[in-house]
């Protein structure tokens, strides 16, 4: 058993572009559902909005990067606003199964045949990333040292003795954009919340009624965070699709949003920090027991018939979704939670 | 034409059991040449040219079909049958006597699915093609990972391809019935439930894959009959069903936990079952070992097998049973009040969590039920219940939440017009019509057909 290999592995993919994904794609749902108490469950159409927004203005289009950034955020405002105004008056049940439909409607859409020249069908797109990577201050030519610190080659090894970190240039420049990303809204968020406007929105969370009769607009409200919060999921849609430098249709599938949730309610809903914690809390577990488990079947510490490495996978994932039922179980409020501000109930 | 499907879906199967047998094998082709029959064909040529042009081997099928063209290296090759050496009227369906394709460091199984009449409207290459077209899905299964998993239930119904106006007319019609009666088994659970906690439970889907798997259990690993497997299948479901409610939901309604925080921890639920099911089953298409290819009945008019007509009519006959017992039996009766007043069901002496406990057992055993019948027909995949489960969703909006006879109309309504909607719609956009019903459902009229104003408030 190689622990170093299998700690260095997960906390080397518990700070990496993929946690960065879950992270920026939950810090949306946090808007949503964390301060407004939107059930959206459609998070993965709003990443697809972005991700699909992008790599077909650069590929079929043919147009520029920055172009088509701003065409995912619109499609994502779009999307926004085609799934609010019907359904933001209903009960918060109807808003789920709505959005859980309007996101499989977008991905068999995108995985239809009937324009899968522009689309790609189930193979999706690739190609557009370049113009991102070429903005790269990281050159994969790169070679210097400097204490526990070496590149070598565009790889970045930061070897802590017990630990270490490696990442290629690539990687390197989504982990720069992403985390950037992630202290952008952080701080606007945070500001966000602590406005007057974020405490209606909680309001809403709490008593509909209540700021309806103070007279607000609480379809307003509930659309604006349901819009702020798609345009958080629509980057990070644009960060899973450049960190993959293609985008599928498969991988929107209503999973995706799952897993936004639970990385949610790990770290701890409504809180500002949540999000981040959850994803790299999530990763970290999902790294520490798919490694594990691989390392014990290679070293034959469980014998090859009661688990093959095929079946690694849905294992941790069994476990991971076994976590998250007894988290909600036994501690609804996450890590950071505050149990009496959420008490998840319909409204 | 369905004989055809069903040996050609067996194919596939088969196809990705060889494909990982002879894994570490030489590279090569090799492929069983039948006809519509699944007689083998004998004695037609096939060539493998490499992407140059130039030939390699001919060979030509022996007496029981088979062919076999060892290759030196991995790299694309085009794999060609010469029609001329076929015996009279047999023709390539899909008419692409000629593929390109890429091997690795395996035999990979090359399918030419032959036919006594040409047509055009067939399925894409029935070969194991990595394009992403279903053959090739079928066996690139992706089993790991919070994302991707296949559409298997895209697969066009082959039997309907192909065949004129009207006639495809009436077997979309009845096999939009059938699959209509498959999602009122489903929904009526999932609708009662609601009704009675006011649970949107996002793993009743899942519910219906226990029900195929169990069937497996009992017809592939017990060898018994399908019929058995059926009846164990549907105790198992009500079994679960029961267990459910006792061992996690009962509980979490006895701490108060919101309907929101139990929403989400029916996805973990729904979540833990399919991972369970990926982890014992496995990724792949099962088939039960019996009625998989099935001499239909063709009555001119209609082209059916049998076993869509007995799973239809059971379902039929279950689904009256269960809406005669709401109307009639006292039980039925204490059902109906508490979906419509939990509080004042209690006050009349109703035991509501009794109630609720049968509720969640019938809905188990149905949904149970629908997963082996649509099993017969599809074969189990882990994730055939979540896919089933958002027309489920559909057919109980549609109708009305918490409502048991709208659960059913819903259900026929989405049945049909999934199916009949293949007639404008391409086949692979048959769900997104439905699940745009469901939204327009919701824009116009939310509470559904069966629905009343207030519970949407």
């Amino acid at each position: 058993m190689d622990w170093h290999f299998v700690f260095s592995q997960a906390l080397t993919q518990a700070i990496g572009p993929t946690m960065l994904i879950y992270a920026i794609a939950a810090i949306g749902l946090n808007v949503q559902f964390g301060y407004t108490g939107l059930l959206n469950f459609g998070q993965a159409a709003f990443a697809a909005m972005g991700a699909y927004g992008l790599a077909l203005t650069v590929v079929a289009a043919g147009l520029p990067f920055w172009w088509g950034i701003a065409v995912g955020l619109l499609a994502a405002v779009a999307m926004a606003l085609l799934l609010g105004i019907p359904t933001l008056r209903l009960r918060a049940d109807y808003l789920a199964i709505v959005t859980i439909a309007a996101a499989e409607i977008v991905r068999r859409l995108a995985r239809s045949t009937v324009w899968s020249e522009h689309t790609g069908g189930s193979d999706g797109i690739r190609g557009f990333s370049e113009p991102f990577f070429a903005m790269s201050p990281y050159s994969d030519d790169a070679n210097w040292s400097f204490a526990f610190v070496s590149m070598e080659n565009g790889r970045l090894t930061v070897d802590l003795g017990i630990v270490d970190f490696q990442y290629s240039d690539r990687d390197l420049w989504i982990m720069t954009v992403g985390w950037a990303l992630i202290a952008v809204f952080l701080v606007v968020l945070g500001l966000l919340v602590h406005s007057p406007w974020g405490r209606v929105l909680k309001g809403i969370r709490e008593d509909e009624e209540a700021v309806r009769s103070l007279g607000k607009n609480v379809f307003a409200y509930k659309m604006q965070a349901l819009v702020i919060g798609g345009l958080i999921g629509a980057t990070a849609g644009f960060v899973f699709a450049l960190s993959r430098a293609n985008v599928q249709p498969d991988t929107f599938s209503t999973d995706f949003t799952f897993y936004f949730y639970v990385v949610l309610i790990l770290g701890g809903a409504a809180r500002l920090f949540g999000p981040v914690l959850g994803a790299a809390l999530f990763w970290f577990l999902y790294n520490l027991l798919s490694q594990t488990l691989n390392q014990a079947i290679r070293a034959e510490l469980i014998p090859a018939g009661a688990l093959s490495s095929i079946q690694v996978g849905p294992l941790v994932f069994f476990l991971l979704g076994l976590g998250m039922v007894l988290l909600l179980i036994y501690r609804p409020q996450g890590i950071l939670g505050n149990r009496r501000e959420l008490m998840l109930d319909v409204r | 034409m369905l004989l055809l499907s069903a040996a050609l879906a067996g194919l596939l199967l088969g196809l990705g059991v060889s494909s990982t047998a002879h894994a570490q094998e030489e590279p090569g082709f090799k492929g069983t040449l039948t006809d519509q029959d699944d007689n083998p064909v004998a004695d037609v040529e096939i060539t493998v040219t490499d992407a140059g042009g130039t030939e390699i081997a001919t060979v030509t099928s022996a007496e029981d079909g088979t062919w076999e063209v060892p290759l030196d290296a991995p790299g694309t090759y085009i794999v060609t049958l010469d029609e001329s050496t076929l015996p009279a009227g047999l023709l390539v369906r899909n008419a692409r006597p000629q593929l390109e394709l890429e091997v690795q460091s395996s035999v990979r199984t090359v399918l030419f699915p032959l036919d006594t009449q040409l047509d055009p409207d067939a399925q894409p290459p029935e070969s194991e093609s990595p394009s992403g077209d279903e053959g090739g899905e079928e066996t690139e299964e992706e089993t790991e990972g919070p994302v991707g998993g296949d559409e298997a239930e895209e697969e066009i119904d082959p039997e309907l391809e192909g065949t004129g106006g009207a006639k495809r007319a009436v077997s979309l019609l009845f096999s939009g019935i059938h699959f209509g009666l498959m999602i009122a088994l489903a929904a009526v659970g999932l609708s009662m439930v609601f009704g009675t906690t006011g649970l949107t439970n996002f793993s009743h889907g899942d519910l219906v894959t226990f029900g195929g798997v169990m069937a497996l259990l009992v017809n592939i690993t017990f060898g018994l009959p399908v019929w058995v497997a059926v009846i164990g299948a549907v105790v198992a479901g009500a079994l679960f069903g029961w267990l459910q409610d006792w061992g996690l939901w009962s509980r979490l309604r006895g701490r108060g936990t919101g309907l929101i925080s139990m929403m989400i921890i029916s996805i973990g639920v729904a979540m833990l079952i399919r991972f369970a099911t990926l982890f014992f089953v496995g990724g792949e298409r099962k088939r039960y070992d019996e009625y998989v290819g099935q001499e239909p009945w063709d009555f001119g008019w209609l082209v059916i097998a049998p076993k869509e007509v007995y799973t239809g009519l059971i379902a039929a006959l279950v689904c009256s049973a269960i809406g005669a017992a709401l109307v009639f039996t006292r039980l039925g009766k204490a059902t109906r009040a508490v979906a419509d007043n939990p509080s004042l069901a209690a006050a009349t002496g109703i035991d509501v969590n009794k109630v609720i406990r049968l509720v969640w057992t019938i809905g188990g055993a149905l949904a149970a039920m629908a997963g082996v019948f649509l099993s017969i027909n599809d074969g189990v995949k882990f994730d055939m219940g979540q896919h089933l489960l958002l027309l489920v969703f559909a057919a109980v909006v549609l109708g009305g939440l918490g409502t048991a006879f709208g659960a059913f109309i819903g259900a026929m309504l989405i049945g049909v017009f999934v199916q009949m909607s293949t007639l404008v719609v391409s086949p692979e956009l048959k769900y997104v019509g439905a699940l745009a019903v469901l939204i327009v459902v919701m824009l116009t009229r939310p509470q559904g057909i069966l629905g009343r104003r207030e519970r949407i408030g």
